[in-house]
């Protein structure tokens, strides 16, 4: 049985359009209005308000849940204060990625991760001899995103602290009345936060943030809209850009973080004296330089993507709606140069753009490559440059 | 400010194609200066806070024509440009018939549908037939048109090369480009459709900024050329920029500065200095003499042909033809600072129809009729209006809670029978506040502010002769080889180093940048030319 998430009431009337997905086990909507770029945009010119409840959130805690977390996760946990947050990643053995998430610092000896997939069996059989709880506690709180330019006015109307937190910190406040942990974190690369709220108190927080909303263009966005901002922002996606190393068929289907592009959570590697879960196998890739991708930003050639479909007789489309499926890359030479994993026409960068990984040789910023689409159905390619990711960057995301 | 300084190019007019043209120009390395008359650039794209906390496009409110090549060529993006969606249009008709459209293309046809399901595919078969010829067409929108009294060869291949391209374009696509080229709009749209609120509606775009009515030949020029415009791959499709058109013009001063333009505001401009025929630099009105080898002019072309040049200095037949260019404006605009949303009592509280164009405009005959008043030189009684809440959008543009409503209001002519705008400015502002209250009742309770902009004021503030919003008419006769004068319709003036590059050039008016961006084109190739 789906199960509906604590704002259920709230989503389910504004939702306009009666298109749902399922994710994670609860309905969520696709998009709310007639059109999710006007959704879109609001994220990136007002406030957005997304429902993230269905990520699965866990709670770490005891004397050794530091220790613990510093060898089961791939970035350095030590270095997270309490009431900041870590974007980070957990491996296997063989330093292939099973998935990513965020860990928040609540205190010394307490933590809270998110996941987009179920963690517990994992996490719990390698807790061994230390003195830690693993907890899943997904269906005790309900999140909301809040995002956008507006959005620190916005929340800061409600609860004045919020105004100066920092990116990727957090704080324990209250909104209508009901106390929330609100992080300066978000899957939109904008300005935002979100708000892990008890789920039997989602309703007040909900319409607390609603009505603080009024006037400043706020609305909430969907799944689509959510996806053209987090391509923007060059965030990754489980089963669409990499696939967990837990149940992938072979090696082809797996990734290694330096292949995802997250080789900056290792900078300090030599001086980590961690023993954590993938490590080894980390450390020969990086000495052996055996990376098979790097993953990087696509800038789509617009006047050649125009001309194709001119000289085809076809108006070139452009489809903001993310296409989430693999397209083949080609070097100058016509080899096999990668794959886009993510693919969409940008509003904000006006050109189509992509996520994609590319033969480490190829990695530059700048260097040509040639993506495969099909017109008049053919195939064709059209040149595209590498880009550092994230594509789109507004200053206000970290300032 | 010092004496003779000295540039490769000055641009005369800090309007959207002064920029534009300013910006290639000195991308292509020339040392470049954009000369503006008023405190701010952009010409009749701007944004002003008229009353305090709201945010007024005071003329020229909406983003479509603008070409891709110029986003792209001159990095806009980099520089804050953000076309914001704007998703429904809003057709509100009399004794509370609507029609309101949105994105969702199956659910468009369902609210065609319920004015008359005749109309559905009817409406996805004229959707269809006219984004081809659009597609046809925009090349020529993006080129530089022949120069027809030319016996140049290279000019002479020009004109093979585009009857061979029309001669190619399928039979059934040229006959509606050219239907809709010299025919009427309203001939056009009865070809397809039969509900009268749709055709208002579809025939409100055969209107605007020109003092033609839906059935007069020459509407359907109009109504092309409003949608011709294409925004993120679709025609007809417009967008409302990001703190307004006056964000936009503030874009383009960004990129223009970034590589290496320097604007000077305030500078208006006597007269362009000349010498044996050639251009060598500009005087300005407080007697600074600025050289350079190139002088464009962004503005309209009276003023560049009989104002900014001595027009003894010309040909006879092109002072001629620019004395015989139409520009007589029929445009004003009302704009408005509203306490909360405007009520259209059939859809109750609802206020998301005004997240994009709302049209009083609720059938051809309104739209005709409203025409007669103006042929008769006096403003209509029941106006055309394009109603555009745009802190719906952005909101940024008016305080939470609170509405800036911009209205472009048709026809206003610019001369009135035995009367001035000055003596008629409030009349004409009732007139259009009277009809906004007969389709939004209680509207009058809701306005903070008023600000009024006459024919007379475009002309006046933003200089547009007549206050023609498209720097002259888009009639046939004034248009490609045509537009501003036969014979000078390739930027260049007889005066040398004298160039021309505003909305009074092809292809037009509306802020498209492609006049500015063609006119840098064939300014760097002149300039190539000699070496």
């Amino acid at each position: 049985m789906i199960k509906t998430t604590p704002f259920h009431d709230r989503v389910s009337a504004l939702n306009e359009t009666g298109l749902w997905s399922h994710w994670a086990g609860h309905l969520v909507v696709d998009r709310y209005q007639m059109s999710e770029k006007f959704e879109y945009f609001a994220v990136r010119n007002s406030a957005g308000v997304f429902d993230t409840s269905p990520l699965y959130k866990y709670r770490v805690y005891g004397r050794d849940a530091q220790r613990f977390l510093a060898g089961v996760l791939a970035r350095d946990v030590r270095k997270c204060r309490p009431g900041r947050a870590q974007y980070t990643i957990w491996c296997d053995d063989g330093g292939f990625v099973l998935e990513d998430g965020v860990i928040f610092r609540s205190s010394e000896d307490e933590f809270l991760l998110t996941a987009a997939e179920p963690n517990l069996a994992y996490f719990s059989d390698l807790v061994g001899r230390h003195s830690v709880v693993i907890e899943d506690v997904s269906a005790q709180y309900a999140a909301i995103a809040v995002q956008g330019p507006r959005s620190r006015t916005i929340l800061s109307g409600l609860a004045p602290d919020i105004a100066d937190l920092s990116y990727f910190h957090f704080a324990n406040t209250k909104l209508g009345g009901v106390p929330v942990m609100v992080s300066r974190t978000g899957y939109t690369g904008d300005l935002g936060y979100e708000v892990w709220v008890p789920a039997g108190e989602a309703l007040t927080v909900w319409d607390a943030v609603m009505e603080a909303g009024d006037g400043h263009g706020m609305i909430p966005f969907g799944q689509i809209a959510l996806l053209m901002a987090r391509i923007e922002a060059g965030l990754l996606l489980i089963k669409v850009d990499f696939e967990s190393s837990r149940y992938a068929w072979n090696d082809h289907q797996r990734s290694t973080p330096l292949e995802l592009g997250l080789g900056w959570m290792f900078r300090d590697l030599a001086s980590d004296d961690r023993a954590f879960i993938g490590r080894n196998a980390l450390q020969r890739e990086i000495a052996d330089g055996t990376s098979r991708w790097a993953m990087e930003g696509l800038l789509v050639d617009w006047a050649e993507y125009d001309r194709l479909h001119r000289e085809a007789g076809l108006i070139a489309p452009k489809d903001h709606v993310p296409y989430q499926f693999e397209m083949m890359l080609y070097d100058d030479d016509g080899q096999r140069a990668g794959y886009a994993t993510s693919f969409m026409y940008s509003p904000m960068l006006q050109r189509h753009i992509a996520i994609a990984r590319v033969v480490p040789a190829l990695s530059k910023p700048g260097t040509r490559v040639h993506l495969e689409m099909t017109i008049n159905h053919r195939y064709v390619t059209v040149p595209a440059y590498v880009a550092r990711t994230p594509l789109y960057k507004p200053d206000r995301k970290t300032a | 400010m010092s004496k003779n300084r000295s540039y490769d190019a000055v641009v005369i007019g800090g309007g959207h194609n002064g920029l534009v043209n300013g910006a290639y120009l000195a991308k292509a390395g020339l040392k470049t200066l954009i000369l503006e008359r008023r405190h701010l650039v952009g010409g009749a794209a701007i944004t002003e806070e008229l009353y305090p906390g709201f945010q007024f496009t005071t003329f020229s409110y909406a983003l479509s024509l603008l070409r891709p090549e110029i986003i792209h060529e001159l990095e806009l993006t980099k520089h804050g440009f953000m076309p914001l969606l704007m998703p429904t249009t809003f057709a509100p008709g009399e004794n509370g018939q609507y029609l309101l459209l949105g994105q969702d293309h199956d659910e468009n046809l369902q609210e065609i549908a319920r004015l008359s399901p005749r109309d559905v595919d009817a409406y996805e078969q004229y959707e269809h037939d006219i984004s081809r010829v659009c597609q046809a067409l925009k090349p020529l929108l993006d080129a530089v048109p022949p120069n027809i009294q030319s016996k140049d060869p290279e000019e002479l291949a020009h004109m093979a090369g585009l009857a061979a391209y029309l001669r190619d374009l399928e039979p059934r696509v040229l006959h509606n480009a050219v239907r809709l080229l010299s025919g009427s709009a309203a001939d056009f749209l009865d070809d397809y459709f039969e509900n009268p609120l749709l055709k208002g509606y579809l025939a409100s775009s055969s209107i605007i900024g020109t003092k033609v009515g839906p059935m007069s030949q020459g509407s359907g020029l109009v109504l092309l050329y409003h949608n011709i415009g294409e925004h993120d791959g679709a025609f007809g499709s417009w967008a409302f920029h990001k703190g307004g058109n006056g964000g936009f013009t503030q874009v383009l001063a960004r990129a223009a500065q970034s590589f290496g333009a320097e604007i000077m505001l305030e500078a208006p401009v006597a007269n362009v200095i000349t010498k044996s025929g050639k251009a060598t630099g500009v005087a300005l009105a407080d007697g600074t003499e600025l050289e350079a080898r190139i002088v464009v002019s962004a503005v309209d072309p009276r003023r560049t042909f009989l104002d900014l040049v001595d027009p003894r200095e010309l040909p006879a037949d092109l002072v001629e033809n620019i004395r015989r260019f139409r520009f007589q404006g029929t445009s004003a605009k009302v704009n408005f600072a509203l306490d909360g949303l405007p009520r259209f009592p059939a859809l109750g509280d609802r206020g998301d129809q005004y997240r994009g164009f709302t049209n009083i405009g609720p059938s051809m005959e309104y739209l005709e009729r409203a025409f007669d008043d103006a042929k008769y030189g006096w403003y209509s009684a029941r106006p055309y209006i394009d109603c555009a809440v745009q802190s719906t959008i952005d909101p940024d543009m008016a305080p939470p809670g609170k509405h800036v409503m911009s209205c472009f209001v048709q026809y206003a002519p610019y001369h009135l029978r035995e009367s001035d705008w000055d003596t008629e400015r409030q009349g004409f502002a009732d007139t259009v506040q009277a009809t906004l209250e007969s389709f939004f009742p209680g509207f009058g309770d809701l306005v903070l502010h008023r600000e009024v902009v006459t024919p007379l004021d475009i002309e006046r503030v933003v200089g547009l002769t007549e206050g023609n919003i498209f720097a002259g008419e888009f009639l046939a006769p004034q248009m490609f080889f045509f537009r501003p004068a036969p014979g000078w319709n390739q930027y260049r003036t007889p005066i040398e180093g004298y160039y021309q590059c505003g909305s009074g050039t092809h292809p037009g008016g509306c802020v498209m940048g492609a006049p500015g961006r063609l006119a840098s084109r064939q300014i760097l190739d002149d300039l190539r030319a000699e070496g």
